[in-house]
């Protein structure tokens, strides 16, 4: 990895983007790499369109916002119709299945998986839907490595929800596996 | 016994005061520090606070560790202080526009938290260092030099909007009736938790003559005719209580006080130190 | 690396903490305000456990004056807010300034006026950091540009508020608060602390505000160690007590001023980038700082000799510096998130030696590399 990768991650305020950005800021640290985490932010801490940016970069990071992301993750549909359209010409756009893709998207690759889905169903757990998103987003870019995420993972989620964040990493992996 | 307390309480040399001739401030300030005296307090350790306003130069006089600060934030300085140092006495100086206007929002909160700062206002029902202006606690329909046509405000009783807020203790006493401010100032220096007492001071300087009161004697005698003690009340009739106002102890109730309540979430972690 | 427990991935808020318990807090008042808030909360969380004291206050105003009275009772205090609080604290910074009183004041910058836009960055509180309180009065104003620096500046800004008596503001902007990148926090032992003089212990001929033969301020004493002294907001002399003697004002009021004026070279801090042979110089600080760098770095790889100059502290501003570096470039490109504030002070030392060009924002979005360097081929 030579240059610098922006990721931008969208939905809804509460389902964890900031600290699943935070999260694969960290693994890339555990990399030895640098990385910023910022985000933007309505005044409602729930509802509302959300998104996380996170930088990866093995140089120094001086601006620290995403300007155009290699990789854009949304959610929900409001956040793919606010912000799907701002993507790198060859970038990936990562979407969840029950998001009807809006007229006009120009990205070099668009992927679309079932996120909401397999949480709710298979974990059986809603709220890790941003970390079946990491899992999923790592398999794409290899941009931080397996281990080192599942680390982070683990520092961040609260105790006794280890193994549930971890077959939810898995299920990040196997969701693109195809891809 | 004033040269006594003088002596042993004031700095001499910055006397002589700058209040007026037969204002009643320098009653009350006497009663403070012979509140001070009877408790045998360590001068060291008493921290007397105070705003801006006639009545908040009275520190500059006191020879304790006195603090000067601005318009109405005696309390939240006062606040400060107390929390970094529990062990000091804090008492804080203010005046009714000080107190309860600017200073309203401090005054309420510190009651709330029921932190250990005793407060006395000292009320003359105007703002007497700008020359006369109406006050939160100026009677309506009195004359003020910005109410030429007689005031419309309502007026606070602080006394009692303290003990509302949560003050633990909250008393009322004149500038004529001394034995028993000098008592209350005691007592509310020994609760543990926000005191406040409001003494009624004269102002014969913008007050008094706005309002056609007479001579300080006059209205020194108005004092000792008006006010009624808050017991004695309860067997008069509306209309016996008409023009007249309330002294005596408000109330005086025991609550967890805010340092102490601090100093416990100090002590979890004091193994860990 | 990440295993030791000193590399942490923490925000600028979170650091500016870390950096305040290192340098001795022990005490933080305030009041809750976009994008300050995580600064309370941090401090609510870890002061206990240090031994140190917060308290939420009922506004922004007795956060101010809580903080002063803390420092009065012998705590190093700190309070944090932003735009609309720190216009509501400037009249109780004026008596920490004149009453000469350590404390230490972070602004984490939004946009404004009034509420404005309290979740978007902006750099619009610079000219009040100086001016915002009335009457002349010594200003230390300091602005970082990375986490890290956020934890190194708050110690210093500390160091400065005890070393000269006087409240020194930490201006933040929301880029450089709310983001998190990697910060190495230093070991204890590498960091320089200062604590204030104290008189000497039962010295009966203490006076509060004399200032003795060979140190900068006065020592202070705390209120309860026996020293009995009083403080005033109004002009004072040495013995602490009020004076309307025009003497003793210009006495006070040039010793306030002098003491910062006549240690600028202590004080003042800034950094300098491939200004050699630079033609184009930008200006910039905080986190407006990052974007001027990207721009400076694009700029160089397409051969345009471009420098950059990041003062650190903003007050006292970096005067001597940026006029000699005046001299010996084309232009000098001032970008900071407003209508041009500092921009100001860099027209007043430059003069006529270079031509000086702004790029602000004002629409609560931070300035892009992009934006810059487009002003840069424009005046090349």
């Amino acid at each position: 990895m030579s240059k610098q990768v922006e990721i931008r991650l969208t939905g809804s305020g509460g389902q964890g983007l900031i600290l699943g950005g935070i999260i694969m800021a960290e693994a890339a640290l555990l990399d030895g790499k640098n990385a910023i985490q910022s985000q933007s932010y309505g005044p409602e801490a729930r509802g509302g369109a959300s998104k996380a940016e996170v930088i990866i970069s093995e140089h120094e990071i001086d601006f620290p916002k995403v300007e155009v992301p290699d990789l854009l993750l949304a959610l929900t549909q409001v956040a793919a119709e606010k912000y799907a359209d701002d993507i790198k010409s060859d970038g990936i756009l990562l979407v969840d299945s029950s998001v009807s893709l809006p007229e006009g998207i120009v990205a070099g690759k668009i992927i679309q998986i079932p996120i909401l889905q397999t949480a709710a169903e298979v974990i059986g757990k809603p709220m890790v839907a941003n970390i079946i998103a990491i899992g999923a987003i790592q398999q794409i870019l290899n941009i931080v490595s397996k281990e080192s995420l599942e680390s982070a993972v683990l520092n961040r989620v609260p105790k006794g929800t280890e193994e549930l964040n971890r077959r939810a990493l898995a299920e990040g992996y196997r969701l693109v596996e195809k891809y | 016994m004033s040269s006594q307390l003088i002596n042993q309480y004031y700095r001499a040399e910055k006397l002589p005061h700058i209040w007026c001739p037969g204002c009643g401030h320098g009653i009350i300030t006497r009663a403070v520090s012979q509140a001070i005296h009877n408790m045998g307090l360590d001068k060291d350790k008493v921290c007397i606070v105070s705003g801006i306003g006639c009545s908040s130069r009275a520190p500059g006089y006191m020879d304790f560790n006195t603090l000067h600060t601005t318009h109405g934030r005696a309390l939240a300085f006062a606040t400060g202080v107390k929390m970094a140092r529990p062990e000091l006495e804090v008492i804080v100086i203010s005046g009714d526009g000080d107190a309860a206007a600017i200073g309203g929002n401090h005054l309420i909160h510190a009651a709330r938290r029921n932190i250990n700062i005793t407060t006395i206002v000292f009320n003359n029902n105007i703002y007497g260092m700008t020359g006369g202006q109406y006050s939160p606690t100026t009677p309506t329909g009195d004359l003020a030099t910005t109410a030429p046509f007689g005031n419309i405000d309502k007026s606070f009783d602080i006394a009692n909007l303290a003990a509302a807020a949560g003050a633990t203790y909250a008393a009322r006493a004149t500038a004529y009736h001394v034995p028993q401010l000098t008592k209350y100032i005691e007592n509310g220096i020994k609760n543990k938790g926000f005191s406040l007492v409001e003494a009624i001071s004269v102002c014969p300087t913008y007050y008094g003559r706005k309002n056609k009161k007479g001579t300080v004697v006059d209205q020194m005698n108005w004092l000792k005719d008006a006010a009624v003690d808050v017991k004695a009340a309860q067997k008069l009739t509306p209309e016996q209580m008409e023009g007249k106002f309330l002294i005596g102890e408000f109330k005086n109730v025991t609550e967890p006080e805010y340092t102490q309540e601090y100093q416990k979430i100090l002590d979890r972690f004091k193994k860990e130190r | 690396m990440m295993k030791k427990n000193n590399v942490k991935f923490m925000q600028g808020n979170e650091a500016c903490v870390a950096g305040a318990i290192a340098a001795g807090m022990k005490f933080y008042a305030g009041y809750p305000i976009t994008p300050s808030t995580e600064i309370a909360e941090v401090s609510a969380q870890l002061l206990p456990k240090v031994g140190g004291k917060f308290i939420q206050m009922e506004d922004e105003i007795a956060g101010m004056a809580a903080a002063i009275g803390g420092s009065l009772a012998g705590l190093k205090s700190m309070t944090a807010t932003s735009g609309p609080g720190f216009s509501l604290k400037q009249e109780n910074i004026g008596y920490a300034a004149i009453a000469e009183i350590p404390c230490v004041i972070v602004d984490v910058q939004r946009g404004g006026p009034s509420t404005g836009l309290p979740t978007a960055p902006s750099q619009g509180d610079i000219m009040q950091a100086k001016w915002g309180t009335h009457g002349d009065h010594p200003v230390i104003a300091l602005s970082p540009s990375s986490v890290r620096e956020t934890f190194d500046l708050t110690v210093r800004c500390f160091n400065l508020a005890e070393k000269y008596r006087t409240p020194v503001m930490l201006m933040l902007d929301e880029v450089v608060g709310h983001m998190r990148e990697k910060i190495v926090i230093p070991d204890a032992s590498e960091i320089e602390v200062i604590d204030r003089i104290k008189p000497e212990p039962g010295d009966s001929n203490y006076q509060p505000y004399k200032v003795k033969e060979g140190q900068i301020v006065p020592a202070m004493a705390a209120y309860g160690d026996g020293f009995r002294f009083h403080v005033t907001g109004l002009i004072h002399d040495e013995s602490g007590f009020p004076s309307n003697s025009h003497e003793v004002a210009d006495k006070l009021m040039t010793r306030l001023m002098k003491k910062v004026e006549d240690n600028l070279d202590d004080i003042i801090a800034f950094e300098e980038n491939h200004i050699e042979d630079a033609e184009v110089v930008v200006l910039s600080y905080g986190g407006t700082a990052r974007s001027a760098k990207s721009a400076m770095k694009k700029a160089r790889e397409m051969g345009l000799k471009v420098g950059m100059f990041r003062p650190i502290t903003i007050w006292p501003f970096p005067e001597k510096r940026v006029a000699e570096i005046a001299k010996n470039v084309k232009a000098i490109i001032v970008a900071e998130m407003n209508y041009g504030q500092l921009v100001l002070e860099v027209e007043r030392v430059v003069k006529n030696a270079a031509p000086i060009y702004h790029v602000g924002k004002i629409n609560g979005e931070v300035i892009t590399p992009d934006e810059i360097l487009a002003k840069i081929k424009e005046v090349l």
